[in-house]
């Protein structure tokens, strides 16, 4: 059971054994096959049980049961969805332009798994760990934009054309906020690698060792992220009610798939990028002194911890969801900039200040 | 692994979707139909085209975030550095927060934030 708590072992025994068998490119081109495998079956995964999650969720909100038909609890009832979609004839509008509505779910897919590469999942599983790896991590997220911006405006249609607008406006803004509360925290770490900031939490996490500052940007990354992800309440890029489902209303079968399989995949991804930034990442829960509690702690290993810091996050983002009233656009620009941005920018001289002073622990 | 191992990403991105398309090509059926060609725009046949020149509110947000963008970017390094360098390193940020501030309340006040 060791490997469960230090994934190198694994890793390292995997690549030595590659290694005896086959010349070095070989084992190069092997290694990167088993990830791509792992890191598209992992996709298949969350898209499965996120979407079931999504909709159980919303259903005990609002007193109902949810899915119960298909398999025990419901719980096959996204893979019939797949199955069902896999069916559904393609369309494509007779004026749209067709190579750049093909194109878009390929971009949005393509961003989505290039994020997912740099995250930590555990000691030792990682699949590239960047030096800036905060960095690289918000500039290509923030590539997903264009592919709804394309979706939208290649489909031919004034709802979808409204929604990625308004989608467009939304990400960009909120995008300053995510990354200003990492930057935050950044000032404590002094690195932007993600391996280093998990490791510099392990006698307790920055939200509960940054003091206030740490906390205020843990909320703005929390609302920012909602906001970023296209996530109720700012979901007006398909604010069902008034553009139908906004820039994906085109896309039928497994296109309008693959945005909605993205969707829940970014929101994975800023609910890792938070649960190692802000809680710690795979470093258990510990409170100095505390042998006993400590070790009991130790004992549950790093990816449980990880995943469970993640769907905590994604709870959240799913409560609010069925909390808040949409809001509308105008509001949604003012809550940005004259709101969040102005206390971000104060947060961080304050944190600076804290820092300067060694007023943290 | 290195950077380059990135590529590999893009083609896990490219295959997952390429794959998907491809077999629903296969399986799904095929029916030819004029109104299914349309905008899908409530029933009633659209009006005018669709692909128009858009309300020059986004584009000014756009603008906006560009200049706080590269800002942002500025900030990265500091953060990193924050700590080693001391007193000096925050003495910068407060000048420079309040030019930036200056800058956010210059689009204030001129109503660049104001949405009508």
């Amino acid at each position: 059971m060791n490997w469960l708590y230090d994934f190198t072992y694994l890793t390292q025994s995997i690549h030595e054994s590659l290694s005896r068998n086959f010349e070095q490119g070989t084992v190069v081109l092997i290694e990167m096959i088993l990830v791509g495998l792992a890191f598209m079956i992992l996709f298949a995964l969350l898209g499965l049980v996120l979407v079931y999650a999504e909709r159980k969720v919303s259903a005990f909100f609002q007193q109902r049961l949810g899915p119960m038909r298909v398999g025990k609890w419901g719980t096959a009832q996204t893979l019939a969805d797949v199955i069902k979609l896999l069916m559904k004839e393609p369309l494509i509008n007779k004026n749209a332009d067709k190579f750049l509505f093909n194109l878009a779910p390929y971009i949005i897919m393509i961003t989505a798994f290039m994020t997912m590469a740099a995250l930590p999942f555990a000691k030792g599983l990682q699949a590239l760990d960047f030096d800036i790896g905060l960095l690289y991590i918000s500039a290509v997220s923030s590539l997903g934009v264009v592919g709804i911006l394309l979706a939208g405006w290649s489909s031919d249609n004034k709802y979808s054309l409204i929604g990625a607008l308004r989608s467009g406006a939304q990400v960009i803004s909120y995008e300053l906020s995510v990354g200003l509360s990492l930057l935050t925290i950044v000032i404590l770490t002094g690195s932007l690698q993600l391996s280093v900031i998990v490791e510099s939490q392990a006698n307790g996490w920055w939200i509960f060792k940054g003091h206030i500052p740490a906390v205020i940007a843990f909320i703005i990354f929390l609302i920012a992220s909602t906001a970023e992800t296209n996530r109720g309440p700012f979901d007006l890029a398909e604010a069902e009610s008034e553009l139908t489902a906004g820039f994906h209303t085109e896309y039928s079968g497994m296109k309008f798939a693959f945005f909605f399989l993205a969707e829940f995949a970014n929101m994975f991804i800023v609910s890792a990028l938070g649960a190692t930034v802000f809680l710690g990442g795979w470093m258990p829960f510990h409170i100095g002194g505390w042998e006993v509690f400590n070790n009991i702690m130790d004992y549950i290993p790093p990816i449980f911890w990880f995943f469970g810091k993640v769907s905590f996050i994604i709870f959240l983002m799913m409560w609010f969801r069925w909390t808040f009233p949409r809001l509308r656009i105008d509001q949604l620009l003012t809550l940005e900039w004259k709101y969040l941005l102005p206390i971000n920018l104060m947060n961080i001289l304050v944190m600076a200040f804290l820092v300067l002073m060694g007023w943290y622990f | 692994m290195d950077a380059e191992a990135l590529i590999i990403f893009f083609f896990c991105g490219v295959i997952m979707v390429g794959a998907g398309v491809l077999v629903s090509n296969l399986v799904a059926p095929r029916s030819k139909n004029d109104q299914k060609d349309e905008p899908y725009e409530c029933g009633i046949p659209t009006q005018g085209p669709s692909m128009i020149q858009f309300k020059v509110g986004y584009y000014l947000f756009a603008i906006l975030f560009l200049i706080f963008d590269v800002e942002t970017i500025f900030i990265f390094p500091w953060a990193v550095v924050m700590k080693k360098v001391g007193i000096a390193a925050f003495i910068e940020i407060v000048i420079f927060f309040v030019v930036l501030g200056l800058g956010l309340m210059y689009a204030w006040k001129k109503k660049a934030l104001k949405w009508e």
